[in-house]
């Protein structure tokens, strides 16, 4: 199929991987940011394919995974006022709060709807002048543009019975806070394609220098993920540390100027907790004062929910590329996609669903690995290279 | 695993995040996936359980005096009640036909029970009606019983239908899941996803370039022929499924489960319309997973798979016919692909609703 079979090429991923073992001269550590990348790499295999001592680990940047609890436990409230119409992204729906998910709050007579663009709130909620229509506005950089264009489409037209609860958080800060943890293990980051096609990518720049770390913006076909490594690589062994473009086909350095400028508008920088990482300051957005007739916050009494998450979960220490699913005893026995423990579980973008939906047969392998292998460089002389 | 649950209960009795059941009835129960597996586990079996019940084929095998009949029962609550490729009673018809013909058997009558919202336009009723009788002189079927009950606005969705049907299955075949041996060869007869995908963008009001029919068909002729293939050694067709709710995916795993055996298949082999590949990508679905009325999966003996593969090509429903994959002796119970790029996945049971990812 047009642009995507030329992407899932067979041939073309062994004459890279090839390429990658033949400059591979010691381990390395990467982290995908994308939740999104993350799914390719398990649903494809890539991870199976990739040269020994080559590890990739799963970054933060599942939207689903990352909403705090809290939030999800205000949109299930919210969703089960009587006169409300709840709408939300599909894989929000199956996320369970302190008790139930949407889908339950739906079959107990709440008016839950899946919308594929946010804009389709405005729909509904002419249909529905009596109801009032609150969308849940999650996700990252990827996402704020639309949900931007919602409030600000309310805001123009008056619209009385529209309104977001907005839980958005920001990349380039998660980034920094992993490189900044003494526990951290990433040496380099395959970036964030979608995110970066809205964003751009300079504000990169200053990261990927101070924390000497190459950061590869790069796609979510399976070609896309393993040229994005070969260029992450290639800059690891030579010792060099910035930014570069593996998507070229879809973004540039500036991004798209115009979804920046609505996104200036309508929200504005604030501090976010983070779902099994902690708050980080400066990490996501709110709506700005300006729309405050249109902040489900405000307007719902929806008091502040203290929740725990379970001790044996270890989706933080996963999130910022600590661990992996399989170093969790309760991986695939007490935690499963039925039943999730940690928010890693909960979409399918999150790591620990992804390996638990492709890539359980495999045999458990993850952080102990690199304690297995050598920290010195592979000697040239050990045919492990081509 | 229930016994690392229930060590576990103390530790998560006050958990936050609930491990979690759901306490009603939700969508998900009816998708043919993981939920509706609990349900006929843990509520149905239980209650009605008996041999021929417990075999969980897609219907019941009677054997009542010289004569084995195939009887199966189906409900049908599309929505929308028209789409492109097919509507509400053309469905009821494949669906029941395409249950008995996954026996080899040859389906002959249908029950038709019909809830009407009050409100249903009459001649809606009308044109489905004569949706049925067509789709049912194709396949060869009568009506031969019937019952109709009307409910309160609101309190139905415009038409539910109710078919129920019996077929004779013909003396020396055998056809089931526990029937599937390592080394068998998967058969897919045709490219996977139509319907749900022409269900899924009228519903949602999406347009693709192209549109995208439902492949609702009997498939009875198509069995027919597959049983006539010349030189066939006896009981070649081991098991025979229609990949309808929750997708080839999940059908193999029930397959793979009731015969405790492995299946590779080879995605490059997978018949997918572009069209429909498209539209799974714009809205992160996994054609796998989405539901098909007019193809069925074939387990056949290793040595038969390609006069198999020739006679169902030579059919107008399995034109499209691949083999795309076979039974294997390891990992018993779990299903795996090779990938276009050459790694390995499991593709497991559906688990409630397919969901579109939002990024």
């Amino acid at each position: 199929m047009k642009y995507l079979d030329e992407y899932r090429d067979g041939a073309v991923a062994s004459t890279i991987l090839a390429e990658m073992r033949r400059i591979q001269t010691r381990p390395w550590v990467l982290m995908e940011v994308c939740g999104g990348q993350t799914h390719s790499i398990v649903k494809n295999g890539i991870d199976q394919l990739l040269p020994e001592g080559l590890e990739l680990v799963h970054g933060p940047g599942c939207p689903v995974c990352v909403t705090p609890l809290e939030m999800i436990d205000k949109a299930h409230a919210i969703a089960r006022l009587p006169d409300v119409i709840f709408c939300s992204f599909g894989d929000m729906l199956r996320v369970p709060g302190s008790d139930g998910d949407l889908f339950t709050i739906k079959s107990s007579g709440g008016d839950v709807r899946i919308v594929y663009s946010p804009l389709d709130c405005l729909k509904i909620a002419r249909a529905n002048p009596s109801k009032q229509i609150v969308f849940f506005a999650i996700g990252f950089e990827t996402t704020a543009p639309a949900n931007a264009m919602l409030a600000w489409r309310a805001r123009e037209e008056h619209m009385t019975n529209v309104s977001l609860l907005v839980s958005h958080v920001l990349v380039p800060p998660a980034l920094e806070a992993i490189l900044a943890s003494p526990e951290n293990r990433v040496q380099g980051f395959l970036g964030p394609g979608h995110v970066c096609a809205v964003m751009g990518y300079s504000e990169y720049l200053p990261i990927s220098a101070r924390y000497k770390a190459p950061i590869v913006v790069t796609g979510f076909e399976p070609l896309d993920i393993l040229e994005g490594t070969l260029m992450t690589v290639r800059q690891l062994e030579e010792g060099r540390a910035v930014v570069e473009n593996q998507y070229s086909r879809i973004l540039n350095q500036t991004g798209n100027l115009p979804a920046q400028a609505l996104i200036g508008k309508v929200f504005e920088v604030t501090d976010r907790k983070w779902r099994g990482i902690g708050t980080i300051p400066r990490s996501g957005y709110r709506l700005r004062e300006e729309f405050a007739a249109h902040d489900a916050e405000k307007l719902f009494d929806v008091a502040e929910i203290a929740t725990l998450e379970p001790e044996i979960c270890i989706s933080g220490q996963i999130l910022r590329g600590i661990k992996k699913p399989h170093d969790c005893p309760a991986f695939g026995t007490l935690c499963t996609p039925q039943r999730p423990l940690g928010a890693t579980m909960v979409s399918a973008e999150g790591a620990c669903a992804a390996y638990y939906a492709y890539g359980r047969h495999l045999k458990p392998q993850g952080a102990d690995a690199l304690h297995r292998i050598d920290p010195t460089p592979i000697g040239a002389g050990t045919g492990e290279r081509a | 695993m229930q016994e690392a649950e229930a060590a576990a209960a103390p530790l998560f009795g006050s958990c936050p995040i609930p491990i979690f059941e759901h306490k009603q009835i939700v969508l998900g129960h009816g998708s043919g996936g993981k939920l509706t597996a609990d349900l006929i586990d843990k509520i149905f079996l239980p209650a009605f359980q008996n041999p021929i019940l417990d075999k969980l084929d897609d219907q019941a095998i009677l054997t009542i005096g010289d004569s084995c009949l195939a009887f199966t029962t189906d409900s049908f609550v599309v929505t929308p009640i028209f789409f492109p490729g097919g509507d509400i009673g053309r469905l009821a018809v494949h669906g029941t036909v395409n249950d008995l013909a996954m026996s080899g058997a040859q389906p002959l009558y249908l029950s038709a029970a019909f809830i009407l919202e009050e409100g249903l336009p009459v001649d809606d009723l009308r044109r489905i009606v004569e949706s049925m009788r067509v789709a049912a002189a194709a396949a060869g079927v009568q009506f031969v019983t019937g019952d109709t009950k009307v409910v309160d606005r609101g309190k139905g969705d415009q038409i539910f239908i109710n078919t129920t049907g019996i077929g004779l299955v013909p003396p020396g075949v055998n056809i089931s899941a526990d029937r599937t041996q390592p080394g068998d060869a998967i058969l897919l007869s045709g490219y996977l996803g139509d319907h749900g995908m022409a269900i899924m963008s009228q519903r949602e009001g999406l347009e693709f370039e192209g549109a995208i029919e439902s492949d609702c068909a009997s498939l009875n002729t198509l069995v027919a022929t597959m049983l006539a293939t010349p030189a066939a050694t006896p009981d070649f067709v081991h098991c025979l499924r229609d990949p309808t709710r929750g997708g080839a995916a999940t059908t193999l795993n029930e397959i793979a489960k009731r015969a405790n055996v492995g299946m590779l298949l080879r995605e490059q082999s997978i018949p997918v319309r572009e069209s429909v590949r498209g539209a799974c990508e714009v809205l992160g679905l996994d054609p796998l997973y989405v539901a098909n009325e007019g193809k069925l999966l074939a387990i056949v003996r290793p040595d038969m798979a390609d006069a198999v593969l020739a006679q169902m090509r030579s059919h107008p429903l399995g034109q499209n016919t691949a083999i795309i994959g076979e039974v294997v002796t390891d990992h018993p119970g779990m299903v795996l692909m090779k990938t276009e790029i050459g790694g390995t996945r499991v593709l497991d049971v559906m688990f409630g609703e397919q969901l579109p990812r939002i990024c």
